[in-house]
């Protein structure tokens, strides 16, 4: 028996960064929302004194355990996918705060040219730089437009960081200043700067002093314990939701947060083209629930968004025989052709490697989005090359060794033994490209814990993803060299997709766009189609960017706030006006 | 196993030793693989020498801190490996992917076959929190990560059996009584897929080995593993700590003593 509920004005599903951010500013308007959140109510009592290495990097704590629901994935539109069984292949966010409890803090906006990458690749380059395999989409927004948005969102989160100097000027400056530099960076800022490049702090979620934020939620300066990604901050000195957003939220009695509420279907009038409400189980009890709401918010991970529309057969599913349909189209993201650089191993040399913070760090945008002349290079967009003192426990530095000895044996421990900490790596942070063939559907063959189909990943490298690739390790090993390492193993770039989903960078499939041939959503992240319903996270990117996505997430969920709130105010309708330009590769 | 330290000469040998090691598992009181085991570990990488190295080391450990365990008695013992001489192929498998060296103790004196017992009988060896539904296609593709039927904890007796099996065709001895280099031809030949084992890839069976035994030698001593924090001091790895404020722009190296989890959580209770 399913239970229906009393309808409330806004219901949103998931309470990370996007769903936060939108129960948060829905609440402070006085709107009746409620908030639903799969996993467990975790608390910051749940990260205090448990710092271990084995429990959360590497038997992923903090992680949705798959038991019940994973992804299947494959390469090829005629191959079959096979699930994605274990948490190191698959780690996805989950429990109040979602992903954004345990992610790193680089918080780097995107660049104006990334926003509207075709147009400007045309005007630069002309038509014939596009490859014919990319579907490259602008993103019905501009940098300008969602600059004050990502202020907000910086605000709130209080990044700390300095101007890049090659990025466009800051209205005002970061809410806190960088964090400290320790040696590795420093060594990182001299070498690029003496060729040439252009070095800064990389911008971080992490507190370099005690900040409160402008909805008066309090956090605290972080003290590079180095428990930072894959972990709970123990502090309230990481820019999470469950320092920031939800407990503003929470404040206001017409919030109301239930965890364990797993949601398995939009309820959806498909003669009205209507959003009804969301039927969820209670994880604890197994009961079903009808949530009725005016307006409905997706703010899941893209997987969950994605599959979701298609579980209740909303919007048009696409196809790549045909390149109909829109729901699963332009899947992307960063998977293993990005974070290629090289590793310097130094002889006389040795770091404090096991202390940091999560985006303590430094960089350079040079080879970011088109700061560099593309003419002749076989690639389009750019990234940033990092140098990032994350903090190392000890099964991850004994990861240091050279390829020159296996990763076991008497040499292999003498070796790891001896550049522990004596082992510094750099990356590009490279762009990654939506193609036609690559996209998400619900597989056919596999299932869920109620017998739902699990959503299916089809995903190869495109054009760009090995050339852009293979010119970060190039850029990568000058800056290493010049660095003073003794020894330099360049980073292998991958022949294919190696099914690994580690990174959290997985995007697209519900794009936004201004014109709803290319676009799900439009860029208040309303579905063209269903005015009450809001697609909101990285399932909006019609392509990855050359960062992190964090930021352009809580951007775009300020941005997806305001329009919900027009929306329930103005009596609905769109909030965006489609332009009818189609531009499908 | 109390009682067992009390026997060891009357030794204060509070340190796991290989000493420990071979009266655990029932080796030296002459289990049921009698002297060839024996003989197997007397002759094979560890000769008297480095034994008392390993006292010396031992005496070190017991002065260093307190925290890790180094004066609580030794209660590790089997609860997932029923069979002893396939927790010695083990232990002895293990020792080559960390041995013993000048540089301190091997996978064997730091607990890792007990961490590895440990770590399969619990929900990561069951695959507790893994997509778990068929159809299973193991063989089907080398980058689809586990795709086994088998779970972790099957993965280990039934991948240990296979290599002490293929030990006794290719060598014609068990794997304990194999001279260490002839012990890594084995296990190179798991590493490279070169052995067949039902149910998965011999490399899969190598790589469990091997990640399980470093996640041994450097995990936090609460798991049975990194014994006295003695993986943790080889590597200079201090443990977790509040954190490191006034020392994150220092332009040397800071060495500290190891503080273990119970340590940083006060303990007590």
């Amino acid at each position: 028996m399913v239970e229906r509920l009393d309808k409330v004005e806004a219901v949103v599903v998931g309470m990370g960064w996007a769903g936060g951010i939108v129960a948060a500013e829905l609440a402070k308007a006085g709107k009746d929302v409620v908030g639903l959140e799969k996993g467990n109510h975790a608390t910051r009592s749940d990260y205090i004194g448990v710092k271990d290495e084995l429990r959360f990097d590497n038997r992923f704590e903090i992680m949705q355990p798959l038991k019940g629901d994973t992804v299947t994935s494959r390469n090829e539109i005629d191959e079959t996918a096979l699930p994605v069984r274990t948490m190191a292949d698959n780690q996805l966010g989950t429990d109040l705060g979602g992903a954004s409890v345990h992610w790193a803090g680089a918080s780097y906006r995107y660049w104006p040219y990334e926003f509207e990458i075709r147009s400007q690749t045309i005007d630069r380059y002309g038509e014939d730089k596009i490859p014919e395999d990319m579907n490259l989409q602008d993103w019905g927004i501009t940098y300008e437009e969602l600059e004050p948005y990502y202020e907000k969102w910086e605000d709130t989160a209080g990044i700390s960081g300095e101007q890049d100097p090659l990025a466009p000027e800051r209205n005002k400056p970061w809410p806190n200043p960088p964090l400290n530099e320790t040696p590795s960076l420093k060594l990182f800022k001299d070498a690029t700067a003496n060729l040439g490049l252009h070095p800064f702090q990389i911008a971080a979620g992490n507190m370099s002093q005690n900040y409160e934020n402008p909805d008066g939620e309090k956090l605290n300066a972080c003290m590079y314990c180095s428990f930072c990604t894959r972990a709970g901050c123990d502090f309230d000195a990481k820019s999470d939701p469950l320092a920031t957003v939800i407990p503003t939220a929470m404040r206001h009695d017409n919030f109301e947060l239930r965890t364990r509420a797993n949601v398995r279907r939009v309820l959806y009038d498909e003669e009205n083209n209507e959003a009804i409400g969301v039927m969820y189980v209670d994880e604890t009890t197994g009961e079903e629930f009808e949530q009725p709401a005016d307006v409905v918010v997706l703010a899941a991970f893209a997987f969950t968004n994605n599959r979701l529309l298609m579980l209740s057969n909303i919007g048009e599913q696409y196809d790549p025989e045909t390149r109909e349909g829109l729901i699963g189209r332009n899947f992307n993201g960063q998977h293993n052709s990005a974070f290629h650089g090289v590793r310097g191993f130094f002889e006389n040399e040795k770091f404090n490697l096991y202390m940091g913070a999560g985006a303590l760090g430094a960089a350079v945008n040079d080879y970011a989005a088109d700061n560099f002349d593309h003419s002749d290079l076989d690639f389009i967009g750019g990234g940033a090359i990092e140098l990032r003192q994350y903090g190392f426990a000890a099964i991850s530095s004994s990861n240091n060794h050279t390829r020159e000895v296996s990763n076991w044996g008497a040499d292999y421990k003498a070796e790891s033994l001896k550049y522990a900490y004596s082992a510094l790596q750099i990356w590009y942070t490279s762009i990654a490209m939506s193609y036609w063939h690559n996209y998400l559907d619900l597989d056919p063959t596999y299932k869920d814990e109620y017998g739902d189909p699990l959503l299916r990943v089809t995903y190869k490298f495109g054009s760009n993803e090995r050339p852009i690739a293979q010119f970060g390790v190039d850029r990568c090993h000058e800056i290493m060299e010049e660095m003073g390492a003794d020894i330099i193993e360049d980073d292998e770039i991958a022949e294919e997709f190696n099914h690994v989903f580690s990174g959290g960078h997985y995007t697209g499939g519900v794009v936004m766009g201004d014109d709803p041939e290319t676009s799900a959503v439009n860029n208040y992240l309303q579905m063209w189609d269903v005015d009450n319903l809001f697609v909101v996270g990285g399932s909006a990117f019609p392509q990855f960017g050359g960062h992190h996505p964090t930021p352009t997430i809580g951007a775009l969920a300020y941005r997806a706030a305001e329009g919900v709130i027009r929306f329930l105010d103005e009596d609905g309708g769109q909030l965006a006006t489609a332009k009818s330009k189609t531009m499908r590769a | 196993m109390v009682k067992e330290n009390s026997g060891n000469n009357g030794q204060e040998e509070k340190q796991f030793s290989r000493r420990d090691f071979l009266k655990t598992t029932g080796v030296a009181a002459g289990g049921i693989a009698g002297g060839a085991l024996l003989g197997g570990f007397t002759g094979f990488q560890f000769g008297s020498d480095q034994e008392s190295d390993s006292a010396e080391t031992g005496t070190g450990g017991e002065t260093a801190g307190g925290e890790g365990g180094s004066e609580a008695p030794e209660y590790a013992a089997r609860t997932y490996f029923s069979r002893q001489e396939d927790f010695a192929a083990l232990a002895a498998a293990a020792e080559r992917i960390y041995p013993e060296d000048d540089n301190g103790p091997g996978a064997i004196e730091l607990g890792v076959p007990y961490f590895i017992d440990k770590q399969c009988y619990g929900t990561w060896g069951s695959n507790g929190t893994d997509y778990r539904m068929g159809p299973f296609q193991p063989m089907a593709s080398d980058t689809h990560g586990r795709q086994e039927k088998l779970n972790r904890g099957e993965m280990f007796l039934l991948g240990i059996r296979r290599m002490r099996e293929y030990a006794v065709e290719e060598h014609d001895a068990e794997f304990v009584d194999l001279e260490g280099d002839v012990q890594d031809e084995v296990l190179k030949a798991f590493e490279a897929g070169e052995v067949e084992v039902a149910g998965m890839r011999s490399e899969a069976f190598f790589s469990l080995l091997r990640n399980t035994t470093i996640e041994g030698v450097y995990s936090d001593p609460v798991y049975g593993g990194n014994k006295n924090m003695e993986g943790w001091k080889m590597i200079q790895y201090p443990g977790p700590r509040m954190g490191w404020m006034d020392q994150i722009t220092s332009e040397e190296f800071v060495e500290m003593e190891p503080e273990s989890l119970r340590a940083y959580q006060g303990g007590g209770m």
